[in-house]
């Protein structure tokens, strides 16, 4: 049995609490008042480049005078309500983007933990309680961002902007897409999906469990055939899922590949927490009979699936990019001039540097090595949420400070906790899987 | 030179693991062993060292890449830079997305094939090479093991009849 060693649980409570604090300042400091607003964003020029420059004010002038001459008045106010909303929607952004993020680690879990059920993989099942610790997560995250859909849906923010009845007045498409796009569907779909992937969650953890203590197969036959049931639920409501809580953030925009895009950022961060979980718990002598032929194979794993996430997004960008049709392009273009450093060093992150670290078999079984890719790949798919969803609500004036800082300590904690705390609940490794034999003589 | 050798035939590849294990252990020198299928760990038992086909497949691959952007740079930035469709050509970089299928697909080609025909070099294979097979019963359900001979062959033979040899037989070897 697994104890939650105290020292980690600590650190967990920390983490939640300076995230808590930081989260609650971001929301305290965003601006109620289109005046504060202004004075914020001023404020930050000020500080980027130093105040008092000449050029800095011709510009400014230059911009004004264009703005009124053009469009007079009216204009400069509808700009102003806009950078109003902008700010505004900042610290929910980030709390959205850090809850997600968490919440996809555990649900690309999930989805890893099911196949290795549907395939009867046999190099897996010593690692089943440690992914089952993680799905755990599953039931609080799941419920956090079910609340801040419904948070949105209520108003309380303006990340969505077809949940603005004014503006869905004023604009046809949305008028269009109105019979998915509208609150009541939303919010009902957005509780089917969590309610199935729970349901299934729980009911492999019992049938696994159970599993345990009896003296035949069945629980493990019932769970295979769950399992199987569970990808086939899983794949067409996570690609809605996507559509729903991510993509409909832009919804003048769409792509036919983004939910196999959402999928495989899920599944890749999801393995590459299992193997950093593996190594913590093996380094503190909890699984003795996990090797590095385990380790090997998840890193083989985080590999692959970091290629075929570059390779999804490749393929989103390179199509948009190449037809340059305007009702698609807009998309990138928007990241490309206002988020150069997310956008491309997430692609660097999440593939340049797992491709050359992880290509040599032997490094695949050094620990730490796995450790750090894993550090980063993960970095590297918290910027990628961060770059599907950030442009869409706070556009341009996008920072990494304190309340998306606070975001991933608060959920990355609540995540710590929850998920060893899950880990305390059962053996860590499963006595009568007719696999565990293979799996405990595993070695590649 | 012509040199003596000693050959054990084997009808089971566990027989066979054991018996490699244990000339190694006796400090006979095997000079090869012969199959009919991949027997897993037998590398690892003969102690042969790790292929490094992998490490020359990773530096094609790079040259691929390197030929792929050399080519399309020339071809498509440099030499005649015409206007297709409103593709920026302007420098490679800002028409890059259109050339990655290419270097791809160039990597992927250079990194397999040369390293098929690094293979065939290094493992002596072409058409028309005279077969290399002692016993025609090694590539259908029999294992062998040939072992140099000095002035040990008595006993080297009994050490071969005792992991299990299911034949033995000792050559003059052209080599």
């Amino acid at each position: 049995m697994y104890t939650f060693s105290n020292r980690l649980k600590i650190g967990s409570f920390i983490a939640m609490a300076v995230g808590f604090i930081c989260l609650a300042t971001g929301f305290l400091s965003a601006p109620s008042t289109v005046e504060e607003a202004k004075a914020i964003v001023a404020s930050a020029h000020d500080d980027h480049h130093g105040g008092g420059h000449t050029e800095e004010a011709s510009h400014g002038d230059d911009n004004a005078h264009v703005a009124e001459a053009a469009h007079g008045e009216e204009h400069d106010a509808s700009h102003d309500e806009h950078l109003l909303h902008q700010l505004k929607n900042r610290p929910w952004a980030a709390l959205y983007v850090a809850a997600f993020f968490f919440f996809m680690i555990s649900l690309g879990v999930l989805a890893f933990y099911a196949i290795q059920r549907a395939a009867q993989a046999g190099w897996s099942p010593m690692l089943f309680r440690v992914m089952e610790g993680i799905t755990a997560y599953l039931v609080p995250g799941g419920i956090i961002v079910f609340v801040i859909l419904v948070l949105s849906v209520m108003h309380v923010n303006h990340m969505f902007v077809w949940m603005d009845a004014d503006v869905v007045a004023h604009d046809k498409l949305l008028q269009g897409k109105a019979g998915y796009l509208n609150p009541t569907f939303f919010l009902v779909r957005a509780a089917i999906f969590l309610g199935g992937w729970i349901f299934y969650r729980q009911l492999s953890r019992k049938l696994s469990l159970a599993q345990d203590e009896s003296d035949d197969n069945s629980n493990f036959v019932k769970n295979f055939r769950w399992s199987a049931g569970f990808l086939v639920f899983y794949l067409i409501s996570e690609s809605m899922m996507s559509w729903d809580w991510i993509m409909s953030l832009d919804p003048h925009w769409f792509s036919t590949l983004f939910g196999w895009y959402v999928f495989a950022s899920m599944f890749v961060s999801g393995i590459t927490v299992i193997a950093i979980i593996t190594i913590y718990l093996k380094s503190k002598g909890y699984l003795e009979n996990v090797n590095d032929s385990h380790i090997h194979d998840l890193a083989k794993f985080m590999f692959a699936i970091s290629i075929f996430w570059t390779y999804l997004w490749f393929s989103q960008f390179m199509l948009i990019w190449y037809a340059n049709i305007p009702e698609e392009v807009t998309y990138y273009v928007a990241r490309f001039q206002d988020y150069k450093l997310p956008f491309f060093g997430m692609l660097a992150m999440n593939f340049i540097f797992p491709l050359l670290v992880l290509m040599n078999s032997d490094y695949k079984r050094v620990n730490w090595f796995v450790i750090m890719a894993g550090i980063v790949v993960l970095f590297g798919h918290y910027l990628d949420v961060f770059n599907m969803v950030m442009p869409a609500t706070v556009g341009d004036q996008w920072h990494i400070g304190i309340p998306e800082i606070g975001g991933i300590l608060f959920f990355g904690g609540l995540f710590v906790f929850w998920v060893f705390n899950t880990l305390t609940k059962a053996p860590l490794q499963p006595k009568r899987n007719p696999f565990i034999e293979e799996s405990r003589q595993f070695h590649y | 030179m012509a040199s003596k050798v000693i050959q054990a035939l084997y009808n089971d590849d566990d027989v066979l693991m054991h018996a490699v294990k244990k000339v190694r252990a006796e400090h006979h020198h095997i000079e090869e062993v012969y199959t009919p299928f991949p027997v897993h760990g037998l590398d690892k038992a003969m102690g042969l060292e790790d292929t490094r086909i992998a490490i020359t497949s990773f530096m094609y691959g790079c040259l691929g890449l390197t030929v792929a952007i050399v080519m399309m740079n020339y071809i498509m930035i440099e030499d005649w830079p015409q206007d297709i469709g409103g593709k920026p050509s302007f420098s490679y970089l800002e028409n890059m997305p259109a050339f990655v299928p290419i270097m791809f697909e160039m990597t992927v080609f250079f990194a397999a094939h040369l390293m098929v025909i690094t293979f065939y070099l290094r493992s002596r294979m072409w058409p028309f090479k005279k077969a290399e097979n002692p016993d025609v019963r090694t590539t259908d359900d029999h294992f062998l093991m040939e072992v140099g001979v000095g002035d040990n062959e008595k006993e080297l033979t009994a050490l071969l009849w005792e992991t299990g040899a299911v034949e033995i037989n000792v050559t003059e070897k052209e080599s």
